[in-house]
C-alpha cells in the first residue's frame, strides 16, 4: 500500500506540491487527473526519487517504509517502477544489456542471484511478443530511434520484466494513436494482479477507457481536490478541470 | 613436482644464456651514475654487445637530442623534468625498494586486481612484489609456453623476439628499419629514446604470411622489465598479416615516472597490421602525485599499395598522455585508422590523437576518438589529416566525440585539416555531451547504481571503438572502464 501524507515539494524554490495526501490500496488501480502544471508528473518523480525536487514536509511510505529515506535505485529494489513520459535513449547500450543490468541490479538488491542468459532470453521474449516488440528492436540501443509508440510499449516492457509492486505510469498514453494506444494498455492490464499498485497519471480520459481505474483521484495546485470512481474521469471529460482550477483557488 | 622441477632447471638455463649477453661490458659492472652522457650511451650499448652502427646511431641520436627542447604545444602542465637526475639503463630490478609481499603494497591497487580477476601470484608480480627471479618465472611456466609459441611462430616463419635479440640474431633487419618511419631526429622523446632505448619487441612478418596468432599472450608474459625507454619495430612484408596487443589491463606499479617509448610500424604491398594496445600505468595518487608520464611516439608507414595499418587504444592510465599514434599513407590505396577511447578521471592529463599523412593516390583514412574525462582531468584529442599536392582521391573520415562527467573535467579538440589537392575529400564530426542527469536518473529508476549506470553509458559511447579490439581484450577493457571512473559520480 502507498500512503502519501501531507507531501509538499519545490523545485529550484518554486513550490509545486502543497500538502498532497494519496493513499493507493495493494491491488488497486488510481488514476489521477488533472491539468498542466497541476504537479502530476513531479508527484512521479517524488515518488520514484529523481535528485533536484526538495521534499519541504510530509511523508511517502510503501507498505509502510519510508521511501523519501531510500535512493532511487534502493526504491527500484523495493519495487517502484515509473514509466516515464519520455522515455530516455542510451545510445550505444543495446536494449538486451540494458534490461538485464537492470534486472540482475535489483535482484543483487534483494540478495537474488543473476539470472541466467537463458532464463532472461526467456522472460524478454515472452514479455515482448506480447507487447509485439521485434526481437530486432531489442538489439537496438536503448530508445533510440525508436518512435513515439515503440518507446511506451519498452517501458510496459521493462515493467513486466521487472515485475514491480508499485506502478507509476506518468502519460503513458501521449503522443500514441489509438493502436499504439491498446497494444499499451493490454500491456498494463495482464500485469494487474492483487498484489500490485498502479497509479495512472493522465490528463485525458482517453486512457481510462482501456484501462478502467478502481479509484480516480483529482489533482490540482499540488494536491488533490477531489477523488471518486471511474464516473468522475468521466465527468471530467465533460467539465473540464476549470471547476477544480477554480475552487482551489477560491479556497 | 617433477614437472616443477623441470621447468625450474630450463628456466635456469636461460637465466645462464641471458648472463653470456647481458654482462660483456668495459664498463665497471658497478651501477653507473644518474644522468646522461656519450658514456653512459656508450655503456648501454656496450652492455647489450650492439654492433658499431648501432651505436654510432645512438651517439647520433644522443648529439642530436643536446640541441633539442622538449614540445611545448600539448596541453598540458607538469614540472621541468631534470633528465640528469634519472638513470638511463635497463636496471636490474633493485630488491632493496621492492615491496617484500602484497602486504605492503596499496589496497586499492589491490582492491583492483581483485576486480579484474587477476590471481594472487600474478598480482605479486605486477606489483612488483621482490621474489627469487627462478620462481617467478617458474610461476609464469613461461618456458613451456614460450616454447610452444615459438615453435608455431617459427614453422610460419614470423619472426618475434626481443629488441635486443634481434639485433644480435637479425642485425640486417633491424639496421635497414630501425629509424625508418621514426627517425632518430624526429622529436625530443623520440630522439632521446634513440639514444637510450633499453629493449623492446621485434616482428617481422614474410611475405604473404598470415601471423597464426595475436602476439599478445606471449608478449604479456614477456613484458617484465623493458624499462622506460621502450623501442618496438613491426614489419609486415607483402601481403603479410599481424595483429599485435601490447599493454595489460592491470595497473602496474612502476619507479619509473618518465615513459617514452617509440614504436614503428611499417607495412609492405598489400600487407595489414593491426596494432592495439591497453595502457594502464599508474595515474598518481588522488592530487595526481607520482604517476607515470607516458610521451610516447608511435608511427605507422604504409609503404607499399593497398597496405593497412590500424591503430586501436584504450588509454586509462598515467599522470600525463603525450601520444599520437599515426600513419604515413604513402603506398597508393593504403589505409589508415585510429580508433580511441582515452579516459581521464582524478587529475590526469591526456594530449592524444593521430596524424594521417595522405602521400599516395586514392589513400583512405578513419579516425574514431572517444574521450571521457571525469574529476578533475583534462583530455585533448589532437588530430591532423593532411593531403598532399600529389595524394588525389584522398578520404578521410574523422568522429570525435568527447564525454564529460562532473563539473571540474575539461574536453578539447583540436583538430588540424590541410588539404593540399581540390579531389581530397575529409569529412570531420565532434560533439562533446554530458552523461545528462536524466539519462542517470532513468538508470537509477530501474535499479542501476550510479556507478553501474556510468559504466553501462560510457561503454555505449565507446562501443564503435570498443568492437576494434580483439574479443578476449575487449572484455577486459570493459571492466577496466568500469573501474577507471569509479568514483566519478557523486
Amino acid at each position: 500500500m502507498l500512503e502519501v501524507k501531507n507531501l509538499s515539494a519545490s523545485v529550484n524554490g518554486q513550490p509545486i506540491l502543497d500538502g498532497l495526501s494519496l493513499t493507493v490500496r495493494t491491488g488497486e488501480v488510481a488514476a489521477i487527473m488533472g491539468p498542466n502544471g497541476s504537479g502530476k508528473s513531479t508527484l512521479s518523480y517524488i515518488i520514484a526519487g529523481k535528485p533536484d525536487y526538495e521534499v519541504t514536509s510530509g511523508e511517502i511510505l510503501l507498505d509502510g517504509e519510508d521511501l523519501l529515506a531510500l535512493a532511487p535505485e534502493a526504491r527500484a529494489a523495493k519495487g517502484v517502477f515509473l514509466a516515464f513520459q519520455y522515455p530516455i535513449e542510451i545510445p550505444g547500450v543495446a536494449t538486451m544489456t540494458f534490461l538485464k543490468a537492470a534486472l540482475n541490479a535489483q535482484r543483487r538488491a534483494r540478495g537474488e542471484a543473476d539470472l541466467t542468459t537463458p532464463d532472461f532470453r526467456r522472460a524478454v521474449r515472452g514479455a515482448a511478443q506480447s507487447l509485439k516488440i521485434e526481437e530486432e528492436m531489442l538489439r537496438r540501443p536503448l530508445n533510440v530511434g525508436f518512435s513515439g509508440g515503440e518507446k511506451k510499449r519498452m517501458e510496459v516492457l521493462q515493467m513486466a520484466l521487472l515485475s514491480p509492486q508499485l506502478c507509476v505510469l506518468d502519460e503513458t498514453d501521449s503522443g500514441l494513436d489509438i493502436d499504439a494506444l491498446r497494444v499499451v494498455a493490454d500491456g498494463v492490464n495482464a500485469l494487474r494482479d492483487p498484489a500490485r499498485s498502479f497509479v495512472v497519471i493522465t490528463h485525458y480520459q482517453r486512457l481510462l477507457e482501456h484501462i478502467q481505474p478502481d479509484v480516480v483521484h483529482v489533482m490540482a495546485r499540488g494536491r488533490i481536490v477531489a477523488s471518486g470512481g471511474p464516473e468522475l474521469a468521466l465527468e471530467l471529460e465533460r467539465n473540464g478541470y476549470r471547476d477544480y482550477a477554480n475552487a482551489n483557488a477560491a479556497a | 613436482m617433477a614437472a616443477v622441477q623441470e621447468t625450474v632447471d630450463r628456466v635456469r638455463a636461460i637465466e645462464v644464456d641471458a648472463y653470456k649477453y647481458g654482462f660483456v661490458s668495459d664498463i665497471d659492472s658497478e651501477k653507473p651514475p644518474k644522468g646522461l652522457d656519450e658514456d653512459i650511451v656508450r655503456y648501454i650499448s656496450a652492455r647489450k654487445a650492439e654492433p658499431q652502427w648501432l651505436l654510432d646511431w645512438r651517439l647520433d641520436a644522443y648529439r642530436r637530442w643536446l640541441t633539442m627542447t622538449p614540445p611545448r604545444w600539448a596541453r598540458v602542465k607538469f614540472p621541468e623534468i631534470d633528465y640528469q637526475d634519472l638513470y638511463y639503463y635497463a636496471a636490474p630490478k633493485s630488491t632493496k625498494a621492492a615491496p617484500k609481499s602484497l602486504d605492503e603494497i596499496d589496497p586499492e591497487l589491490l582492491r583492483t586486481y581483485a576486480k579484474l580477476g587477476i590471481p594472487l601470484v600474478e598480482q605479486e608480480i605486477l606489483a612488483g612484489v621482490e621474489r627469487p627471479r627462478v620462481a617467478v618465472d617458474a610461476v609464469f611456466d613461461s618456458v613451456s609456453v614460450a616454447t610452444t609459441f615459438k615453435a608455431e611462430l617459427a614453422k610460419a616463419g614470423v619472426i618475434f623476439c626481443s629488441f635486443s635479440e634481434a639485433v644480435r640474431e637479425h642485425g640486417e633487419l633491424v639496421k635497414r628499419y630501425l629509424g625508418s618511419v621514426v627517425p632518430s631526429t624526429d622529436n625530443f622523446y623520440a630522439t632521446l629514446n634513440s639514444a637510450v632505448f633499453s629493449d623492446g619487441s621485434f616482428v617481422y612478418v614474410p611475405p604473404g604470411v598470415r601471423c597464426p596468432m595475436e602476439l599478445s599472450t606471449y608478449f604479456r608474459i614477456n613484458e617484465k622489465n623493458t624499462g622506460q625507454f621502450e623501442r618496438t619495430l613491426i614489419i609486415a612484408d607483402k601481403g603479410a598479416y599481424v595483429s599485435y596487443l601490447e599493454g595489460c589491463t592491470a595497473p602496474k606499479r612502476d619507479e619509473n615516472q618518465l615513459h617514452a617509448a617509440v614504436v614503428e610500424l611499417i607495412a609492405h604491398e598489400d600487407a595489414e597490421i593491426k596494432y592495439s594496445t591497453v595502457q594502464n600505468w599508474y595515474p598518481g595518487d588522488s592530487e595526481g602525485k607520482g604517476g607515470v608520464y607516458n610521451f610516447v611516439t608511435k608511427r605507422g608507414d604504409c609503404r607499399g599499395a593497398r597496405s593497412k595499418i590500424s591503430w586501436t587504444q584504450v588509454e586509462t592510465g598515467s599522470a600525463i598522455t603525450w601520444k599520437y599514434p599515426s600513419c604515413i599513407l604513402r603506398g597508393d590505396s593504403s589505409r589508415g585508422e585510429f580508433y580511441s577511447i582515452a579516459i581521464s578521471n582524478g587529475r590526469q592529463q591526456v594530449d592524444s590523437g593521430t596524424k594521417m599523412i595522405h602521400l599516395g593516390k586514392n589513400t583512405t583514412s578513419r579516425i574514431i576518438s572517444k574521450g571521457i574525462a571525469a574529476g578533475r582531468s583534462q583530455n585533448t584529442y589532437r588530430g591532423q589529416v593532411s593531403a598532399h599536392a600529389k595524394a588525389t582521391g584522398a578520404r578521410n573520415f574523422t568522429n570525435c566525440d568527447s564525454l564529460l562527467i562532473g563539473d571540474q573535467c575539461g574536453a578539447h579538440t583540436v583538430p588540424y585539416i590541410e588539404a593540399k589537392n581540390s579531389s581530397a575529400v575529409f569529412e570531420h564530426e565532434a560533439t562533446t555531451s554530458k552523461i545528462s542527469d536524466d539519462q542517470l536518473f532513468y538508470c537509477l529508476q530501474r535499479g542501476l547504481s550510479g556507478e553501474e549506470a556510468t559504466a553501462l553509458i560510457v561503454n555505449g559511447f565507446v562501443r564503435d571503438v570498443l568492437q576494434q579490439l580483439p574479443m578476449e581484450f575487449a572484455v577486459e577493457a570493459q571492466k577496466l572502464i568500469a573501474i577507471s571512473l569509479e568514483g566519478s559520480v557523486g
